[in-house]
């Protein structure tokens, strides 16, 4: 094996990321931490991280059926290019996925909506890129689903991302969302990530390219992970600016 | 140039992806200083968070055919969350390998959940190391007080345990890595 990669991940770009407190997002009030996070420098522990073996962590690229049947809905399917903030290719990185059925009802005891579950349909999988970085899956069109967040508050058709990358700093989860959705401008997670063109970017478009004829509808989302800095050492200087940070913002 | 995607909260529901198996980091046959790591965690109102979901990386011992570095736990019904692992060793400071310093034995650990915008990230580490005073990273903390909500206790042999509080007086120190 060759050795690992030790150059630091780049910060966050400012209002691409949602703030952890966020008054429109009730559960975020006694879980939100008080005090600023410590900035520390990266070392091997966040500049590596796990990757997972194809043959332990086997791909499961097409949820739309069970063995027993085929799922209620809409069938989809979904292309993306992982890449990183240098444009580069993440491949062969693991994505998981996960969602509610075309009724809006998650296949989770804690989902209790009034909407019916779909024997045919378990809600999540597992697809990795490939050596250029592409993933693709096949799912049917997750429904809308009612939150307690306020009164009448509605998700969006959402599906669940969950994807590693090369270091334990580029984790990453996230959600995709539908063109066109006229719920978005009303939920909150969507709405607390402050910079409107990092919000677009979490919107997949349908592509008539990609769509299937007589079979399915096809999406496109592509997704970039954190890029490692140009200059390899470039955050020593973080401890004297991490003392500073986090005095500055210790009661907000 | 690209930027970053944004995070969105993994939700109530993320239990689909779960499975126990990957709580024990030496379930592919990894053998050495086996410990457990358990603790609580709990939210500024004082209660028990039951559908967080918790993970750990280790780059010590180094990744092998029989250790992956990386677990999966949800809370359970208690807020308690519990892996098996292998105790880490030290490790080379930020500057890599040519640099001079060098991190005591620790863990890192993220926590997602619902109301958890994005991850919540920080490090366990283990009570009596000699390291603790020159680590590159506790040393951050201030004030000083504050670097024991990342050092877990032996509570009962072989058994670690560190509780984490995401809100209130003993708020765990998180980390901007
Ligand atoms: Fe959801």
């Amino acid at each position: 094996m060759s050795a690992p990669n030790l150059t630091p991940f780049r910060p966050e770009i400012a209002g691409t990321q949602p703030d952890y407190a966020a008054n429109i997002y009730g559960s975020t009030a006694l879980r939100a931490p008080r005090h600023a996070p410590v900035r520390i420098a990266q070392s091997i522990t966040e500049t590596t991280g796990p990757q997972f073996r194809q043959d332990r962590y086997p791909g499961n690229p097409d949820i739309s059926k069970v063995p027993t049947g085929e799922a209620q809905g809409q069938r989809i399917v979904v292309e993306g290019h992982v890449r990183d903030e240098d444009g580069k290719p993440v491949p062969h990185t693991m994505i998981e996925l996960w969602q509610a059925n075309s009724c809006g009802r998650y296949h989770h005891e804690g989902d209790q909506h009034d909407a019916p579950l779909d024997q045919h349909f378990q809600g999540s999988g597992r697809v990795f890129t490939n050596a250029e970085g592409k993933y693709r899956y096949t799912t049917i069109k997750p429904g809308a689903y009612p939150w307690r967040n306020h009164h009448n508050a509605w998700r969006p058709n959402h599906i669940h991302y969950s994807l590693f990358g090369p270091g334990f700093a580029t984790r990453l989860i996230t959600q995709m969302y539908f063109e066109g959705d006229p719920l978005l401008k009303y939920d909150p997670i969507y709405n607390c990530i402050p910079d409107e063109a990092a919000r677009t970017r979490l919107v997949a478009s349908f592509e008539l390219g990609l769509t299937e004829p007589e079979w399915a509808l096809g999406y496109r989302f592509d997704i970039i992970l954190r890029g490692r800095s140009a200059t390899p050492f470039e955050n020593d200087q973080t401890p004297a600016h991490a003392h500073a940070h986090a005095h500055d913002h210790g009661n907000h | 140039m690209p930027i970053a995607t944004s995070s969105q909260t993994i939700g109530p529901y993320w239990h689909l992806l779960h499975d126990k198996a990957w709580s024990d980091l030496t379930r592919f046959g990894a053998t050495g200083d086996i410990i457990h790591i358990t603790g609580t965690i709990t939210d500024g109102g004082g209660n028990l968070i039951t559908d967080a979901c918790v993970e750990i990386w280790q780059a010590s011992p180094p990744v092998s055919e029989t250790f992956e570095g990386f677990g999966r736990a949800a809370t359970n019904a208690e807020g308690r969350y519990t892996f098996k692992t292998l105790r880490p060793t030290p490790l080379p400071g930020p500057n890599g390998p040519a640099g001079n310093s060098q991190q005591a034995p620790h863990i890192a650990l993220t926590i997602l959940a619902r109301g958890l915008t994005k991850a919540l990230t920080t490090r366990i580490y283990f009570h009596g190391d000699p390291g603790h005073e020159t680590d590159p990273v506790l040393s951050l903390i201030e004030p000083q007080t504050r670097r024991a909500t990342l050092i877990a206790r032996e509570t009962k042999p072989s058994v670690w345990t560190l509780d984490i509080q995401l809100q209130g007086a003993n708020e765990t120190v998180f980390l901007e890595i």
